[in-house]
């Protein structure tokens, strides 16, 4: 759907320093630092309760940082929660569409949620049904599909409004490694039309996939690489062992 | 503005696409209105009654006619000694027993006083207490009207007891009211409870949160909808007050609407609130139903005096949203009162809605993001 390029600010779309927040004496996210460039893919891995969904919500205007900064497409975490949201796209695990709405519907809400005007978002469905190859389905309810159609389905909607950055918080959840693959190949798409891609995931093989993958552990940033660069430098063949490797020292564990 | 159109739209697909929410919606008030109406009274309405004559003068016949053209007393039995009507009660057919003892005509033609016994079944005693008070006043005034041109010169005091504003007793006149606050603080509350603890639960309020759309416009566009429904509800269940079970209405009718929109707002920001805490439907529906229908049932004066209570009792009802309300419907209502008499009230009404609101904002924040 992101058929015009997306314009970015220039320099990095996402830049963090030393971004912390405490919960009491609790450190969920002790003093992060990294960039994410334009039309990156950048993986944010990191085992349960290590700070991932912390980090994401600072980043995606939910949650107030204690110390440090940040900025996302531009705008800072601290004054300008607003902004990011209208420049973000959200997508989580639970697919966030409307079950009891039909295809359609689901479009026009989020269409409308985001500012589109009616002509806009009646031209984006029609594009994105086609895309998906959902035409017959406009008028099925969103709960009478199958999960990976959802999960594309979700996915395009969070790009409907063609966000600067998407956030995907473990997307790909609960589905079979073809409609995985798939749904790989609708994100290669975003990227090459310069959207940035933030990606949380627990699937090695997606790590893979990505441009570049940041690994944390106890509420800090261990290792952050391209997936080749990170393999090589703990001389190991597959991301798995780099993540066991990293992840065993962990505290915080759920 | 569209933005905020559009959930309101979304919302109407939620509630008419579920069945569930259209039958809490829309069945429930009928049925409780038409179960507390006419199933729940404590109105005494031709209650059985046996009659032991010793007497059989003119006006032992006298009160009992006017006994039984009250309405209030049926003549089940009429008894010939007091084994009659010691059996008449072991039988539980009769509930009350008038005796008129030897000389009863007589006594209250020459000495201007006599006596009458009533025996009632005090197994049931609230039902007791009430037909002796009933029988007692119809056969007192009897007495004065027979009494006032034979009797002794001079001025003589009369305690009169009258009964304002609903002389017959009828119990709808206490019992609906009751049950209009109850279901509508119930449906509203309930419903926008559930509404956005679903939202949660699929994982679409994290989303919503992380749209440019604000939470004062994703908690309002969750009201509106219920609240017009709501609106609905309570123009039927105020209809089915006036046309079926007769409450009069004698104050001004924009005033009575105003004033359940009010509550209605109360009803929803509470439902609001508790939502926001609550993190699945059913602990949403449940804490609602727990923690709304006991406290109002007991504590809005609907059927207990809030003057009888103790006093810890008593300052809890204050934050009892139905309360107000019902002060306001009985005073529009039943006494044709306005907004003079009721500002008090309103006010309160008013002050509950908006703090609720912004708890419940405050809520949202704190607990969702």
């Amino acid at each position: 759907m992101t058929e015009q390029p997306i314009k970015n600010p220039a320099g990095p779309v996402i830049k963090c320093e030393g971004l912390t927040k405490r919960f009491g004496t609790f450190v969920a996210v002790n003093a992060i630092s990294f960039e994410v460039a334009a039309g990156e893919i950048f993986g944010f891995l990191g085992a349960n309760g290590a700070g991932k969904t912390t980090a994401m919500r600072m980043l995606c205007g939910l949650l107030g940082p204690t110390e440090g900064m940040a900025t996302v497409a531009g705008f800072d975490v601290f004054r300008q929660p607003e902004l990011i949201k209208q420049h973000i796209g959200y997508m989580s695990q639970k697919f966030s569409l409307y079950e009891d709405l039909t295809v359609r519907e689901n479009i026009r809400f989020y269409g409308g949620v985001y500012g589109l005007k009616t002509v806009d978002i009646r031209q984006k469905t029609d594009e994105l049904l086609r895309r998906l190859g959902l035409e017959a389905e406009r008028d099925t309810l969103v709960g009478a599909l199958p999960l990976g159609w959802k999960q594309k389905l979700a996915f395009s909607v969070a790009l409907l409004h063609t966000p600067a950055v998407v956030f995907l918080d473990e997307p790909t959840g609960g589905v079979d490694p073809i409609t995985r693959r798939q749904f790989w190949d609708l994100i290669y798409e975003a990227a090459a039309l310069g959207t940035t891609v933030f990606i949380t995931t627990h699937y090695m093989d997606e790590a893979e996939y990505c441009d570049r993958v940041s690994i944390m552990v106890d509420g800090k940033i261990e290792a952050l690489d391209t997936p080749a660069g990170l393999k090589k430098h703990f001389s190991v063949g597959a991301m798995d062992e780099v993540f066991l490797h990293l992840a065993r020292g962990a505290k915080n564990q759920e | 503005m569209k933005a905020f159109l559009m959930f309101v739209r979304k919302e109407f697909y939620h509630i008419f696409r579920d069945p569930r929410t259209l039958l809490i919606l829309f069945g429930m008030p009928v049925a409780l209105v038409a179960l507390f109406g006419f199933a729940l009274t404590n109105e005494i309405k031709n209650a059985d009654v046996a009659v032991l004559d010793f007497d059989k003068g003119v006006h032992a016949r006298q009160v009992q006619q006017r006994l039984f053209s009250s309405g209030y007393f049926g003549l089940r039995d009429y008894a010939t000694s007091y084994l009659d009507v010691a059996a008449a009660f072991r039988q539980g057919h009769v509930k009350l027993a008038v005796v008129f003892p030897v000389g009863f005509s007589a006594d209250l033609d020459h000495l201007g006083h006599a006596q009458v016994q009533l025996v009632a079944d005090a197994s049931d005693q609230n039902t007791a207490i009430s037909l002796v008070n009933y029988a007692s006043t119809i056969i007192r005034s009897y007495a004065q009207e027979q009494a006032r041109p034979t009797g002794p010169a001079g001025p003589r005091v009369e305690a009169v007891s009258r009964l304002y504003f609903n002389p017959e007793m009828k119990a709808a006149y206490t019992f609906v009211p009751g049950t209009m606050a109850l279901i509508l603080l119930l449906v509203s509350a309930m419903l926008t409870s559930i509404t956005i603890a679903r939202e949660k639960e699929t994982g679409t309020m994290e989303v919503l949160l992380v749209s440019p759309m604000r939470q004062l416009p994703i908690l309002l566009g969750k009201i509106l909808p219920y609240f017009l429904l709501s609106f609905i509800n309570g123009l039927v269940i105020l209809g089915l007050g006036v046309w079926a079970l007769h409450i009069p209405q004698r104050g001004s009718l924009g005033l009575l609407i105003a004033e359940t929109l009010l509550y209605i707002f109360v009803a929803l920001a509470l439902g609001v609130l508790i939502s926001t805490r609550a993190a699945s439907q059913q602990t949403a529906m449940l804490t609602s139903m727990l923690s709304l229908l006991l406290p109002t049932l007991i504590l809005s004066g609907f059927l207990f005096p809030i003057a009888s209570m103790p006093v810890p009792l008593q300052l809890l009802s204050n934050v009892i949203p139905a309360r107000p309300y019902i002060v306001v419907l009985k005073g529009i209502m039943i006494k044709g009162l306005g907004l003079r008499e009721l500002w008090r009230e309103t006010l309160t009404l008013a002050g509950m809605g908006t703090a609720l609101l912004l708890l419940a904002l405050a809520s949202l924040k704190n607990h969702l993001a």
